[in-house]
């Protein structure tokens, strides 16, 4: 009986000809990372195992993005400490201004690549999944234990397979389809499970879309989001990786809990509304409330293809007078492409607040808290009570184009409800 | 080891920003948090909990983050067990990891109001309701999640095993 990818994967990395749902195997790491929120909580845990070092400094990194450049004196303690600690270990290390949003940055910079296992203090480390390898979100004491160690306990998870057939709409992009997805199985609908994404609408989807998708995993309950490497994945990969990797596929004979099929051909930009992931509806479904903030960033949709479609909606006009919008690039590199191409012009002079690489307001650390009552559309991951503010702030989660067409119309908009209107 | 308190009951989808909200991940130790916890959603949790105290919620409880800081808000604040329907994954581990115990048993939650007292015997997984007079049963630990909790938790296995290794 064949494997899933998530299966394949698992057995490479524990020495074993095969491994089934629901076994508990030790299992080999290749990446290990956390940030300045998980990183010192992990940090301690190290301390007390009384080992002198990581079990390989370039497999270890340690990311200061959430609350930095530092917010408060108690956040510039912690990214202190966890700078302090990876430079004594020589861990991989990025500053301000040469990093950025560690699910952007890792496999934009050739850390995390195919048919590796990645474990990272942080829930959206599923990301990577998308490059077709095994990578998930645990606590700073996994961590702490794994970067001494080199290895971790795991539960092989049943897998679930979700087909994607057709061709997409203009302006749905893998934001949709996930948020769709999300509303349908629900935010447990994945519990402790693998998700693998397959289907012509995956194929057809850009990398930087597809980790998009893999990100929200999470927010279906999943231990880890996987799509299979094909052409897209191998030039993506190929021009970054710093270490060798041995891609694996689903066996044609995979024993799926579940598979669930899509057809994407109707499907609209989708929105999801206050408080869950899992409140998706169609945009043509969704309220038209007035908004007084949008974000436009983030490890969900934070990279340049995002700008891009942001700009596109954006271009010649001007953010409504009672919105701010705030755009964050999610690394310096697509800072930096982003200002050659004069995207970042463009939301300037369209009014919005432009900043450098930071994770900020997504989980309401900073730059951008919610008032009460405020209602803000992001294209975050997750909009749950508080989560950006205020408990009775709303949240309202799109894709790129969605938020910068209402950051325009100054309601919940799509793009065509504002392209339609002649350039201001 | 017995554990005896009064519930405090919650819906599905707990999510560990309504459990620990990110604007207090700048704190580290459970003291710290512990005057947040659940802040966002039972703004009094903090003023009412007493130690002991058992958290009984549905669904999915600690969705969302990865932050170790909701099971240390949790201990801090004097909570002795979460029972509920079902946990999300990395909440599991890291409960188990830092000592907070946790079950699984959704007659206990159905069978349980804001107010009753619970003693829960951690050995047995048994469950019972003083208040109304009834006893459950929660799905029992696999064998090495009991491995890990009697070691006393994540960091003291692995010491544990590097210390072997080493010999």
């Amino acid at each position: 009986m064949g494997m899933t990818l998530a299966e394949k994967i698992l057995a490479a990395h524990c020495d074993r000809q095969e491994v089934r749902p629901g076994e508990l195997i030790n299992c080999q790491v290749d990446f290990v990372l956390a940030n300045d929120v998980t990183a010192p909580l992990a940090i301690e845990q190290f301390r007390k195992l009384g080992v002198p070092s990581v079990f390989d400094r370039q497999r270890v990194a340690m990311i200061p993005d959430h609350f930095t450049p530092n917010k408060d004196i108690k956040s510039a303690e912690n990214a202190k400490m966890m700078k302090e600690f990876a430079l004594e270990q020589g861990l991989v290390y990025y500053e301000q201004g040469r990093g950025g949003v560690e699910h952007a940055l890792l496999p934009d910079d050739g850390w995390v690549l195919p048919g590796e296992v990645v474990v990272g203090a942080d829930s959206h480390t599923c990301t990577y999944g998308a490059l077709g390898c095994f990578a998930t979100g645990m606590g700073s004491t996994d961590i702490g234990c794994a970067m001494a160690t080199g290895d971790i306990w795991m539960r092989v998870p049943p897998s679930l397979k979700l087909v994607y057939q057709g061709h997409l709409n203009a302006w749905v992009g893998g934001k949709d389809i996930i948020l769709h997805t999300i509303g349908d199985i629900g935010t447990d609908g994945a519990l402790y499970s693998a998700m693998e994404f397959h289907g012509e609408a995956i194929s057809q989807l850009p990398m930087e879309s597809r980790l998009t998708m893999s990100n929200m995993a999470i927010e279906a309950g999943a231990k880890a989001g996987l799509m299979v490497p094909d052409a897209t994945t191998l030039s993506y990969v190929r021009a970054r990786a710093r270490r060798e990797w041995q891609a694996q596929e689903p066996d044609p004979d995979a024993e799926y809990a579940e598979v669930r099929e899509y057809n994407v051909e109707a499907l609209e930009p989708t929105v999801a509304l206050p408080h869950s992931p899992g409140n998706a509806v169609p945009l043509s479904q969704a309220p038209r409330v007035e908004i007084d903030q949008v974000f436009i960033g983030s490890c969900t949709n934070g990279r340049l293809s995002d700008l891009r479609l942001a700009a596109q909606v954006m271009e010649g006009r001007q953010v409504h007078p009672r919105v701010r919008c705030i755009v964050i690039p999610c690394t310096n590199d697509v800072y930096i492409a982003a200002l050659k191409e004069g995207l970042l012009a463009i939301f300037a002079e369209a009014g919005c607040a432009v900043s450098t690489p930071t994770c900020g307001p997504c989980l309401g650390g900073y730059m951008g808290i919610l008032a009460e009552g405020e209602r803000c559309v992001a294209t975050t991951n997750r909009n749950f009570p508080g989560r950006m503010g205020h408990p009775k702030a709303e949240v309202y989660l799109g894709n790129p184009a969605v938020a910068a067409a209402s950051a325009v119309a100054g309601r919940l908009a799509g793009p065509e409800e504002v392209l339609g209107s002649a350039p201001k | 080891m017995t554990l005896r308190g009064r519930v405090h009951k919650y819906g599905a989808n707990v999510d560990t920003d309504v459990i620990i909200p990110a604007r207090h991940l700048n704190l580290n130790t459970a003291e710290e948090l512990a005057p947040h916890c659940m802040e966002d959603i039972d703004a009094e949790f903090a003023q009412r909990v007493r130690p002991g105290d058992v958290i009984v919620a549905d669904t999915n409880f600690g969705c969302g983050s990865s932050r170790e800081h909701a099971p240390l808000a949790l201990k801090g604040a004097g909570v002795s067990c979460v029972v509920a329907k079902s946990f999300a994954r990395i909440f599991y581990r890291n409960a188990i990891n830092l000592g907070l115990p946790i079950l699984e048993c959704a007659e206990a939650v159905d069978g349980s109001e804001a107010g009753d007292e619970l003693a829960v015997e951690l050995e047995t997984g048994t469950i019972r309701n003083l208040t109304k007079d009834s006893e459950f049963k929660a799905k029992p630990y696999p064998e090495f999640m009991l491995e890990l909790m009697r070691a006393g938790g994540l960091v003291e296995y692995t010491k544990r095993r590097l210390a072997s290794e080493k010999r």
